[in-house]
């Protein structure tokens, strides 16, 4: 866990009281909503179809237990019992009343949370690896520099107006689980030859409207210059980057129409300015940082302790252990994966009792730690193996313990038109059918690893792109259809899924998915070929004229 | 922003003004007499675009009280109102999806 400073506090309290009064003089007509807006919309507060969503950052994905029962608070007092984790590690509530809203602010600023830098063209919430810290192999806690940058980033007065908002994200694992590819800046944690640590910087990633994976800009830079490097690209894009047009203002658009090549020389000759100034990072404040996190005191236990033995004889428990429970970098612990996927329920929805428990469950079994990832499922990142059969019991009682981390049914969805005031077409919905069809167990293993993603619009906050079946709402004359792309993926290898043919409508979603499925499972090489390795080895036809011969 | 009265106003039938409350977003209709309410029943359904304006510029000028006004088109059944597109029925009468089970 990391600790916050005096200086995070007085900034947070600081804040809530500002918004308090620009709500007063909003509730009082004093501010019209033309003034009021850019101010709420820097606390996290939008307008959705049927009420103000709040949306709150959950730095780098990790929450204490005192936290995780506040967010669960705000959900019972001020909202309808429940909360929605985005893909951005952030969690929102569709239901606050604006009146309200900054006595929930309050109460989060209690526990350090708030919703700056959720929306607006500003650095947004920085987001890593749901394992950070606790991932085998793991070249350093990413989390650490996620801070050095949320610090760096927040309030920047140079970077609080940029053309468009900037998103950066921070792995440290060969296994990319923070989708760094598909960032305004993704960085790569790595060694050079030397065996120093420092980072691949990679620029212009991006879904919407026009997706681009991103590219790497410069290959390593050292702890020291990850701030100024980061600072000279700012730079560049803040000069360079289009205000013109809301569309092209992202620095993916930048990127590209320099190319590369341009770009980065601009950044080199920016940077080399400055790469000696007050964003040289000094060991002592990196240290100092690091000092700030956390980590239980692990203690020296079996890998395959007795309990495990004992209770892996029950076949629901061996394919949740199977399914949810990953490797430590500790012996003798585990990194556990509660899905928010249930059948039938929307994707990311946790209720209040459920979050409370999971708090609960937290300190019990995992240092009062809990995880928030780009998938929308939580994690327990220290658990004791001898403690995952009591555990279990109780995550499966909470309706947390649904054996499909990964599977067809592990299903990433935005908010779509159910509450989205962009959205042209729903997506929850198409989730819940999905999760039903696809409800029993044994199929989902069998099909075996297959990410289905939806948006309900051309933003891609479901990131459709990048879902190994990627489904994407559009609107045809007052109807809802959907576009279906595969072989996307959003890991180390990156990649835009491909179109198979017209928008199938509403009613069809579903069995489309269910062709495709099928056509897989007849192409595939060998049972372990996974999905987007088939499209790959075939690519789309055979998916496509299975899709398009009887519609 | 421009005004939503900048911009110009086509109907292709019957139509209504509706808005979020500015205290809590609750989904609002301009009524005819002036006001607002919490139920599509009582919209004020305009056929053309004059009346569609005068009823959107008393709605913006409602600042304090609303947010958000645009024009929405409705189907007026055997006089009941209707909401004209999937988006407005949302609006109207509430998500379409089965949500986690919330004690009371
Ligand atoms: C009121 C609700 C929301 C609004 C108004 C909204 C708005 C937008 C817009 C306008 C974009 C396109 C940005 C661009 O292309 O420049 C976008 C992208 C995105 N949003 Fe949302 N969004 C909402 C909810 C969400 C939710 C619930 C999530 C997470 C589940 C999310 C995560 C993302 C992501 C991951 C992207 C694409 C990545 C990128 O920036 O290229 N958003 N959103
Ligand atoms: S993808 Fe579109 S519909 Fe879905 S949340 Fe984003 S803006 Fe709304």
């Amino acid at each position: 866990m990391y600790a916050y400073d005096e200086i995070d506090r007085t900034l947070v309290n600081e804040r809530v009281s500002e918004f308090r009064d620009q709500v007063q003089r909003r509730l009082s007509g004093e501010l019209t909503e033309d003034e009021f807006k850019s101010l709420r919309l820097m606390n996290g507060v939008y307008l959705q179809l049927h009420a103000y969503m709040l949306r709150v950052a959950i730095p780098y994905g990790t929450l204490s237990s005192p936290q995780l029962r506040k967010l669960a608070h705000v959900a019972r007092r001020y909202d309808r019992g429940y909360g929605h984790f985005t893909t951005r590690q952030n969690i929102q509530y569709n239901w606050i009343k604006l009146s309200e809203l900054p006595d929930a602010l309050e109460d989060l600023a209690a526990v350090g949370i708030h919703g700056m830098q959720t929306s607006g063209n500003c650095i947004r919430n920085i987001t890593t690896d749901q394992w950070a810290g606790v991932a085998p192999g793991e070249i350093e806690d990413p989390r650490i520099w996620a801070e050095i940058l949320r610090q760096y980033s927040t309030l920047h007065p140079e970077f609080s107006f940029l053309p468009r908002k900037f998103k950066i994200a921070i792995t440290a694992s060969d296994h990319d689980r923070a989708a760094i590819k598909i960032h305004d800046i993704g960085l790569r944690i790595r060694k050079n030859e030397q065996g120093e640590t420092g980072f691949e910087v990679l620029v212009g990633g991006g879904l919407g409207r026009t997706p681009f994976i991103g590219k790497t800009i410069k290959q390593f830079v050292v702890h020291r210059d990850i701030l100024s490097y980061v600072e000279a690209i700012l730079r560049v894009y803040n000069q360079y980057g289009r205000r013109d047009n809301i569309y092209k203002a992202r620095i993916k658009i930048l990127v590209h129409e320099l190319g590369i090549e341009k770009f980065a020389q601009e950044v080199e000759d920016e940077w080399l300015q400055m790469r000696d100034g007050v964003l040289a990072l000094d060991d002592a404040v990196v240290e100092d940082i690091r000092s700030r996190f956390s980590y239980p005191a692990y203690q020296k236990l079996s890998d395959n302790p007795d309990e495990m033995k004992a209770a892996s004889a029950d076949p629901r428990f061996a394919m949740w252990l199977g399914n949810s429970v990953a490797p430590h970098r500790v012996t003798g612990y585990s990194i556990v994966t509660l899905s928010l996927k249930p059948v039938g329920m929307p994707p990311g929805d946790a209720t209040a009792e459920q979050m409370d428990a999971i708090a609960d469950l937290a300190d019990k079994y995992s240092s009062g730690e809990i995880r928030v990832g780009h998938e929308q499922n939580l994690a327990l990142p220290n658990v004791a193996k001898r403690d995952l059969p009591a555990l279990w019991r109780a995550l499966d009682k909470i309706g947390v313990a649904t054996p499909n981390v990964n599977l067809i049914t592990d299903i990433i969805a935005c908010p779509g038109l159910d509450y989205c005031s962009l959205a042209n077409a729903r997506s929850i919905p198409i989730a819940q059918e999905l999760t039903k069809r696809f409800a029993d167990p044994d199929l989902a293993n069998m099909i075996g690893k297959l990410h289905i993603n939806i948006s309900g619009c051309i933003n891609a906050c479901g990131h459709h792109h990048v879902g190994h079946i990627g489904i994407l709402g559009v609107e045809k004359n007052n109807e809802e259809f959907y576009q279906i792309t595969i072989g996307g993926r959003a890991d180390e290898q990156a990649e835009m899924g491909t179109l198979i043919g017209p928008a199938v409508p509403y009613a069809d979603v579903a069995d489309v998915v269910e062709d495709i499925v099928e056509a897989y499972l007849a192409l595939r090489a060998r049972p372990d070929e996974t999905f987007v390795e088939t499209v790959k080895r075939l690519g789309v036809t055979p998916f496509k004229e299975r899709v398009y011969a009887t519609r | 922003m421009t005004s939503p009265l900048q911009q110009k106003i086509k109907i292709t039938g019957a139509s209504i003004v509706t808005a979020n409350r500015t205290g809590d977003g609750v989904v609002i209709y301009r009524t005819a007499d002036k006001s607002w309410s919490s139920r599509i029943a009582d919209a004020s359904v305009v056929h053309n675009a004059d009346e569609a304006r005068a009823l959107l510029s008393e709605a913006v000028a409602d600042d304090v009280g609303a947010i958000g006004a645009y024009i929405a088109p409705v189907e007026v059944i055997e006089g009941k109102i209707e909401p004209g597109n999937l988006r407005e029925h949302i609006r109207s009468e509430g998500l379409t999806i089965e949500l986690l089970p919330v004690p009371a």
